[in-house]
């Protein structure tokens, strides 16, 4: 029965009729179940038909969708090619059109020039009408006038009247023509063109001498700089310019052994100094070319951008010491001008004017005084000494008298016996003393008392004293 | 400055005299001498005609008296008054009547430029050049004239030597139709051009050789004016193109060229050339800004500095007519050869002449005349 009604409900779901009736039993209507077989099978062939359709209506589609595909793409392609054609079709049109405006220009400049040639023409044609037109002119005047003198029987001759001959302009007189004379006009034609051409090559001489100087003066600046450089150059190639350099002053000693300047008229000299400045200069060139292209890559490098910082800092220094003595300077011109301009009283006028020499004043009067002072002990002691000089020549007045006598006395007692002269040597040796003394001790004012007389004998003293010559009494004096 | 009183004359023949000392003033048929300082009459001739042409002789002593349409030339003596010279052409005509550079003897040309008849007033003689074309100029030290001629169609150069009148040269020039010659100062450098319809320039030493050519271009008008400098270094050409070239005597090329554009820029170039010689200064010398009343002397004329840039009015001349009135029509070099003034174009100045110190320079027009002053800083118009 399960199965049964299981068909059943699925018969109904087909739409249909149920093979049974209800209340019938359990017969089945073997007309209903073969109809609905029949319908079944004719369902099922539907079915596949359908299927099969639907198949062959996705066979389709696919292929339909092949061909669009490959369709799209070869329109794809046939795009780009025509994009590409279009660009070089612009392109095309581009060049074509600056072709077009190069060809209006040299359109419009041919047709300048055109203009030009036909104004030139123009102006010909006219200038040769005018001079045709008037030698035209000049010809039928020729012609009147050939007629007129044909006609005209009577003819006016050429006549010169002068009331007399006047000298010549440079008051020599006229000389036959002769060839000496011919001769010696080409002679003095040739001078002048000698003498005008040889002022023309001292000139020249002049100038090249001059050139020649400026020259000599580039060489030896342009090798000072050189070398210069290369003491200061950071490249690797101080050796090729040691090289270099070694064979430019050999160059130098070769050429400045011929400093002669005569000798530098000869064409080798002259070649050589055009070539070696020429080198010099390439060297220069290049090295400045060299120096350029550092500056320009320092930038990165730290090496070289630190000179150029110090560089700046310096700068920057020596500019601040620029401003500080100038405002120093500026302080120092105000100072100045109010010294000069500022209106003050007499009192305080003279008063500043010292004060800057109050202190100098004040030493000054100080030692003016020490200095009084001193000039008047040194018055004083001199007055003292004048009156010691005095009172001595005095003595030594009295005192040559007294030796007088007593050399006379000497001589007078000259004798065997030597006793009695104690008494008057003593005198005559305390006057010694006195000279002595007085000499030795100017300060003291009075003579001192006898001073004790075991000094030297009378002679040393003498001598010592420097008062006699020795000659004088040498025969006396020995004892 | 002061002016003189006004005198009279007659076809502009108002000459001074070489020396400076005299001034001789034609009126009518009377030539009168003057002093220069004190403008008092010396001496008063009178001649047979209107005189067309008046001429001091190079030593200041005679003066030459030309009737063209009479055909007579009359010649005066200042020294001696009584002393007369008359010189009659008869039939044959004159056309223009010169003295020789020495001072002693008178060309005459002819009619129709037949024959140059050379008159001598030392010895009477007579001698004649023939196919004389219109330019004939003497050397400043007066020893050597040179005359164009043309000859079968060919243009030639003589050179005569003045004091017996000696053919020293005679040479033939490369030119189509000779135009004008010129003596170089120092006598040794003849400059030779052709006609305006080719600018050519030849230069040819003093014994006929040919030096140089120099050719600016070809086809259009050419040589307007030719000046040489007075150290005869330089030889300006100024041409129809409204340009002056400057040639040097050592290699007779190009080196300088003046251009006188209608706008101006700047008004002072100096060229400072390779000889280490004094700067040569271009002025452009046309009338900037001129007011300039009817009268002579009521006249407030005044000149001003225009301020730059300055549009010269430029008349565009008839294309049409022969010998147009463009082009460098004048040219003269101070005398130090510092300066080169130049005329372009229309403006109505009839000559330039610089004062012997080179500092002033006078423009004489037709009816007015002004002075120049050159600043050595700037100039002053």
């Amino acid at each position: 029965m399960g199965p049964l009604i299981f068909r059943h409900l699925s018969l109904s779901s087909f739409g249909l009729p149920p093979v049974w009736t209800a209340g019938g039993g359990s017969e089945l209507n073997i007309v209903a179940v073969l109809n609905c077989m029949y319908d079944l099978i004719q369902l099922h062939r539907r079915g596949l038909r359908t299927l099969e359709n639907m198949e062959v209506e996705q066979l389709k589609s696919n292929s339909n969708v092949d061909f669009l595909q490959l369709s799209t793409t070869r329109l794809k392609e046939q795009l780009e090619i025509s994009k590409r054609e279009n660009t070089g079709l612009l392109e095309r049109e581009r060049q074509l059109q600056l072709k077009v405006k190069s060809l209006q220009n040299c359109l419009k400049n041919e047709k300048e020039e055109v203009q030009k040639l036909q104004n030139v023409i123009a102006s010909r044609a006219s200038q040769y009408n005018h001079e045709m037109k008037r030698k035209e002119r000049e010809f039928n005047k020729l012609k009147e006038r050939l007629n007129q003198l044909l006609v005209d029987k009577k003819e006016k001759k050429q006549a010169i009247d002068v009331l007399n001959n006047i000298g010549r302009a440079d008051g020599k007189r006229s000389l036959w023509k002769t060839e000496k004379t011919e001769a010696k006009h080409e002679g003095e034609m040739y001078k002048t063109l000698l003498s005008d051409y040889d002022t023309r090559q001292r000139e020249l001489q002049l100038e090249n001498a001059e050139l020649r100087k400026v020259l000599q003066q580039m060489k030896k600046d342009m090798v000072s700089i050189l070398s210069s450089r290369k003491q200061a150059a950071k490249d690797v190639l101080p050796t090729l310019l040691n090289f270099i350099q070694a064979a430019s002053e050999e160059e130098d000693e070769v050429f400045d052994s011929s400093k002669d300047s005569v000798e530098l008229y000869c064409v080798h000299a002259r070649e050589k100094l055009t070539n070696s400045i020429r080198l010099q200069w390439r060297r220069l060139k290049s090295h400045v070319e060299r120096l350029d292209s550092q500056a320009q890559t320092s930038e990165s490098k730290t090496a070289d951008a630190v000179p150029r910082e110090t560089h700046e800092e310096e700068m920057d220094r020596l500019k601040l010491e620029i401003q500080q003595c100038k405002d120093f300077i500026q302080a120092q011109q105000q100072l100045l001008q109010q010294q000069l301009s500022s209106p003050c009283d007499e009192e305080t006028a003279s008063l500043l004017s010292d004060c800057y020499m109050l202190q100098e004043k004040e030493r000054l009067g100080d030692e003016w005084k020490t200095l009084e002072e001193q000039r008047k002990i040194f018055e004083r002691e001199r007055r003292n000494f004048t009156e010691a000089a005095i009172r001595l020549s005095h003595e030594r007045k009295a005192f040559e008298e007294e030796r007088a006598t007593w050399l006379k006395h000497q001589f007078l007692n000259l004798s065997p016996f030597s006793d009695s002269k104690k008494p008057s040597l003593s005198k005559s040796k305390s006057a010694f003393l006195i000279c002595e003394c007085l000499f030795l001790f100017p300060s003291l004012s009075e003579p001192p008392s006898c001073v004790p007389l075991t000094s030297p004998s009378t002679a040393d003293l003498y001598r010592t004293l420097c008062l006699i010559p020795e000659d004088r009494y040498g025969l006396d004096l020995n004892f | 400055m002061n002016f003189s009183e006004v005198f009279k004359q007659t076809n502009q023949l108002c000459k001074v005299s070489p020396d400076g000392k005299y001034l001789a003033t034609c009126v009518q048929y009377r030539l009168v001498v003057r002093d220069v300082s004190t403008l008092q009459i010396l001496q008063l001739y009178t001649c047979l005609d209107q005189v067309s042409h008046m001429e001091w002789s190079s030593d200041s002593l005679f003066i030459l008296c030309a009737m063209y349409n009479r055909g007579l030339v009359q010649v005066w003596s200042l020294e001696q008054p009584d002393w007369h010279c008359k010189i009659d052409e008869g039939s044959i005509g004159l056309v223009s009547s010169r003295w020789s550079p020495d001072g002693r003897h008178i060309l005459n040309t002819t009619e129709f430029h037949l024959r140059v008849t050379v008159w001598s007033l030392c010895t009477k003689a007579v001698s004649y050049i023939k196919h004389p074309k219109a330019c004939q100029k003497g050397d400043r030290d007066g020893r050597y004239l040179a005359l164009a001629e043309r000859r079968d169609c060919k243009d030639y150069v003589c050179v005569f030597v003045c004091d017996d009148w000696h053919l020293l040269r005679h040479f033939e020039t490369e030119t189509q139709d000779l135009a004008g010659l010129e003596w170089s100062p120092n006598g040794c450098v003849l400059a030779v051009w052709d006609s305006c319809l080719e600018y050519k320039v030849l230069l040819y030493s003093l014994d006929g050789r040919l030096l140089s050519t120099y050719s600016a271009y070809e086809w259009s008008l050419g040589v307007k004016s030719v000046s040489w400098s007075p150290s005869s270094q330089f030889l300006a050409i100024g041409s129809y193109d409204e340009k002056v070239r400057i040639l040097n005597h050592i290699t007779w090329k190009k080196i300088a060229q003046f251009e006188h554009p209608a706008i101006l820029d700047s008004t002072k170039t100096v060229y400072k050339e390779v000889e280490k010689r004094p700067a040569v200064g271009s002025d452009e010398m046309s009338l900037h800004s001129i007011t300039i009343g009817t009268t002579l002397f009521n006249t407030q004329s005044k000149y001003e500095i225009s301020p730059l840039p300055v549009q010269i009015p430029v008349v565009k001349p008839d294309p049409d007519r022969a010998n147009p009135k463009i082009g460098i029509s004048a040219l003269a070099f101070s005398s130090d050869s510092r300066y080169l003034a130049t005329k372009n174009g229309g403006f109505q100045v009839q000559s330039l002449n610089w004062h012997c110190s080179g500092d002033s320079v006078i423009l004489l027009g037709k009816e007015q005349l002004c002075l120049c002053y050159m600043d050595t800083d700037q100039e002053d118009k």
